[in-house]
């Protein structure tokens, strides 16, 4: 096609003999939204990085607009109108709205002054552009994720965009917010502008899409018409097997209360949460985000303190907004964000699981057992099957899955009776999010309860025994996970 | 106008009122013209440094070697214009002050951009062989005898004059130069794109580089600036103090990045307002000048200036903290 906007054909890199991608080609139209999908370490971000000029390829042919392309920089790229909106936005937190939609326009012109008029002036123009109202002079940290990612999406446009890349797009929005991104895409489109989706969550942008190509260890291996994708089919390319979501083993009747809340209040945020827990039992908690979801998890493991209520576990009482006491009770809890509240980062992976168990190795007078402490750690990475060749390397090496599965590898060590999941594949890729959800079952197959909290519908339904429906801070719905289709349940939690 | 309680400023304002106050009624004769001269007198080589520093916050640096640079700079330019330019206008002497702290500056500028060194190592480091070159390649012994042109601008004053009560008081020329540095600096941050792009590379260095930033030149450019108002500032000293004493000024940037930061610049860099910086700066100035007033032993002045530090950096954080649990 001589028309397509880019056209990549048999582009290839190695990085250190290991091949990222093996002769990838396919064609961007303008005004069309593509699907880039593929499973992380695929090769997606090495192709992300060639179209923005980044890394070079070692071989292959890049046109953009039927015009070829010698070696790209990021300034031809930029030029050729070719805008990436990396994961992490690369915003300028401390700067206004304005000042972050119009700065590379501005460095772009070669200007040396700055005019907050015109500043302001560009940013409006292209906010109203894709019909959204943000205050302009606010500083782009007091945003929530959503509206960042807006100004992400502004600020390319606002110099001459022609090519829109979106690294993991929805993978921090809740599905409203999805909602409101795929209309943007919409509107773009008939602008005449093309985007590209890159993600491994790619299920719900595909209504937006007409393309979809599919990578795995570097090389495309589906490509098509968007209509003839689902997530299933999605899924089986982009692991190369079936990743099936058969619903939870059922509950034995006998099951005893494991855990009993009632009457638990935090103003402002959840009002009279009441539920039993049972031994065995998956249970899930489902809400759009602001629904109080994440305020619940946080007051069950102690890390909010509620105005009243109580917490039981095996009829004793757990003392509230006390996360030490809670953990002692046999509580645990995976947050959402395990980069900034799960893990410590630049620590080594076995340092990471045997910290949750100092206290068990440190009995004999004060002094740490470390050698034993590290051997459990080890223990439990091989039985979670955390992939590393290096333990000692430290945890932010490791890839979301990974360290997803670092942090459930310190809870699981000290055997807890019940353990709160808040988001538990945030970040994670297919194959490794079915490997997380059979740790979920294996994990209450043992007898322990389990709460998950998500607004992953799929992964709810897989997961889960029962569903508790959370609006407003009020739980509004108790279901039946295995009698709900996903339909119902999103609708129920949107409307 | 609505005032923002949570801003630095609007803290620091009122306890330098708060102060005043304490000290017109413990002291009538503290609201005199004599005190207002001393105040701006204390307020001229200690502003310009804390302009200097402010830049470097922003930019989400820290440099302490600016004061090495001033005392290197005054005592390196008094003594070759002694020996080999004597006839140098004050002017002249200013700008070789200027030019000798820029190319120190761009020794860390080089450091920092260039080799991708982090601030506070390169500029500890550079602080330490600055003032070890001068002391022992070039002299200990102070300058008594300054050139002609900084005797002639050691002179100059703005104003002088004589109280009721029979004082004196006066105000030092170089208190334009300060406010000249303050307006130039205003500038540079508001309305260039270079001062936007320090703002930016202080918010996020990795996004600044994403979107075509050359972090490398303005990086540069930071050093280099800040050297030309650290060796200004040094020849301001020195002239004013009418003696080059290479023991001086070193020691003050940590009293410096203290009054920046009570005026609200962050250490993690990308916020700092200068008029937060000058309000810093006047109320370190008036705690070191004033404290006796209050029949408050001079010993106390680092504890003062201590606890002032720890309300006016911790009280904000705080609020903002609670603000966030608030939210969530």
């Amino acid at each position: 096609m001589s028309d397509a906007l880019v056209t990549l054909e048999g582009v290839t890199k190695t990085y250190s003999g290991i091949t990222a991608l093996d002769n990838v080609g396919f064609t961007i139209a303008a005004g069309e939204a593509v699907c880039l999908a593929g499973e992380n370490g695929s090769g997606k971000s090495t192709l992300i990085k060639i179209l923005a000029g980044v890394e070079q390829a070692d071989r292959g042919r890049i046109a953009f607009a039927g015009v070829d392309q010698g070696p790209l920089n990021p300034r031809l790229s930029a030029a050729a109108g070719i805008k990436v909106i990396f994961q992490d936005f690369s915003l300028f937190p401390n700067l206004s709205v304005a000042e972050n939609i119009a700065f590379s326009a501005e460095i772009g012109e070669g200007a040396r002054l700055f005019h907050k008029r015109r500043v302001h002036d560009l940013a409006a123009r292209t906010l109203k552009r894709i019909g959204v109202d943000i205050p302009l002079g606010v500083a782009v940290e007091t945003l929530s994720v959503a509206h960042k990612q807006l100004v992400a999406i502004c600020r390319a446009l606002a110099t001459e965009a022609r090519l829109i890349i979106m690294d993991e797009p929805t993978t921090a929005l809740t599905e409203r917010e999805v909602r409101v991104l795929l209309d943007i895409i919409r509107r773009l489109k008939a602008d005449g502008v093309a985007v590209l989706f890159v993600s491994h969550k790619l299920a719900e942008v595909l209504e937006v899409c007409e393309h979809v190509v599919v990578l795995r260890n570097g090389q495309k291996v589906a490509e098509g018409p968007a209509h003839e994708f689902d997530a299933a089919i999605l899924t089986r390319h982009m692991t190369g097997r079936d990743v099936a979501g058969t619903p939870p083993v059922p509950l034995p009747a006998s099951a005893p209360v494991l855990m009993e809340v009632s009457g638990l209040n935090k103003e402002g945020a959840c009002s009279d949460i009441s539920f039993t827990l049972r031994a065995g039992e998956v249970l899930g908690v489902s809400g759009l985000l602001g629904s109080g979801r994440t305020t619940l998890a946080k007051a069950l493991f102690g890390l909010v303190k509620p105005d009243r209520g109580t917490i039981k576990l095996d009829g004793k009482i757990v003392p509230l907004g006390d996360p030490v006491a809670a953990a002692e009770a046999g509580i645990g809890y995976v947050p959402e964000d395990r980069l900034t509240e799960g893990l410590f980062l630049t620590q080594s992976i076995l340092q990471n699981v045997a910290i949750g168990r100092l206290d068990a190795h440190g009995a004999r007078a004060g002094l740490l057992d470390l050698g034993a402490a590290v051997s459990e750690a080890r223990d439990w990475l091989g039985r979670l099957s955390v992939k590393t060749s290096n333990p000692e390397a430290p945890v932010r090496s490791l890839s979301g899955g990974n360290q997803q599965r670092v942090v459930l590898a310190r809870w699981m060590a000290r055997s807890p009776r019940v353990l709160i999941l808040n988001g538990p594949s945030v970040g994670v890729d297919v194959g490794s999010k079915s490997e997380i959800h059979a740790i979920i079952a294996g994990l209450a197959a043992q007898g322990l309860g389990v709460i998950v909290i998500s607004d992953d519908l799929p992964e709810v339904l897989t997961t889960c025994h029962r569903v508790l429906v959370m609006k407003a801070g009020r739980i509004v719905e108790d279901i039946d996970a295995v009698s709900i289709s996903e339909t119902d349940l999103a609708h129920r939690l949107a409307s | 106008m609505s005032i923002d309680w949570t801003r630095n400023e609007t803290l620091v304002a009122l306890v330098i009122l708060a102060f005043c106050v304490l000290a017109a009624l413990s002291d009538p004769g503290f609201l005199s013209l004599a005190t207002l001269t001393d105040l701006l007198r204390g307020g001229i080589v200690l502003g310009i440094f804390a302009v200097a520093a402010m830049i470097v916050l922003i930019s989400g640096g820290i440099d302490v070697s600016f004061t090495a640079v001033a005392a290197f700079t005054m005592y390196v330019t008094a003594m070759i214009l002694n020996a080999a330019l004597p006839g140098l206008p004050w002017w002249g002497a200013l700008a070789m002050g200027m030019a000798i702290g820029a190319c120190l500056g761009a020794f860390n500028g080089v450091l920092i951009a260039f080799f991708g060194l982090p601030t506070l190592i390169v500029t500890l480091g550079t602080m330490s062989i600055f003032r070890g070159v001068m002391l022992t390649f070039i002299g200990q012994k102070q300058i008594t005898t300054l050139p002609p042109g900084m005797r002639e601008f050691g002179r100059m004053m703005l104003v002088r004059g004589e109280n009721a009560d029979g004082s004196f008081y006066s105000l030092h020329g170089a208190f334009l130069i300060t406010v000249l540095s303050v307006v130039v600096t205003w500038v540079i941050l508001h309305r260039t794109m270079l001062g936007r792009q320090i703002f930016a590379i202080g918010g996020s260095e990795e996004s600044a580089r994403r979107i075509g930033i050359n972090v490398r030149a303005v990086q540069f450019f930071i050093y280099i600036y800040v050297g030309a108002l650290a060796g200004l500032a040094g020849i301001i000293h020195a002239s004013m103090a009418r003696v080059a004493n290479p023991f001086d000024l070193v020691g003050l940037e940590l009293s410096v990045i203290a009054a920046v930061v009570l005026g609200g610049a962050r250490l993690a860099g990308g916020h700092g307002t200068l008029t937060g910086t000058i309000l810093g700066v006047a109320l370190i100035v008036l705690v070191r000048n004033s404290l006796i007033v209050l029949g408050i032993p001079s010993t106390w002045q680092s504890v003062a200036i201590g606890c002032l530090i720890l309300l006016g950096t911790g009280l904000p954080a705080w609020q903002a903290k609670r603000a966030a649990a608030r939210a969530a």
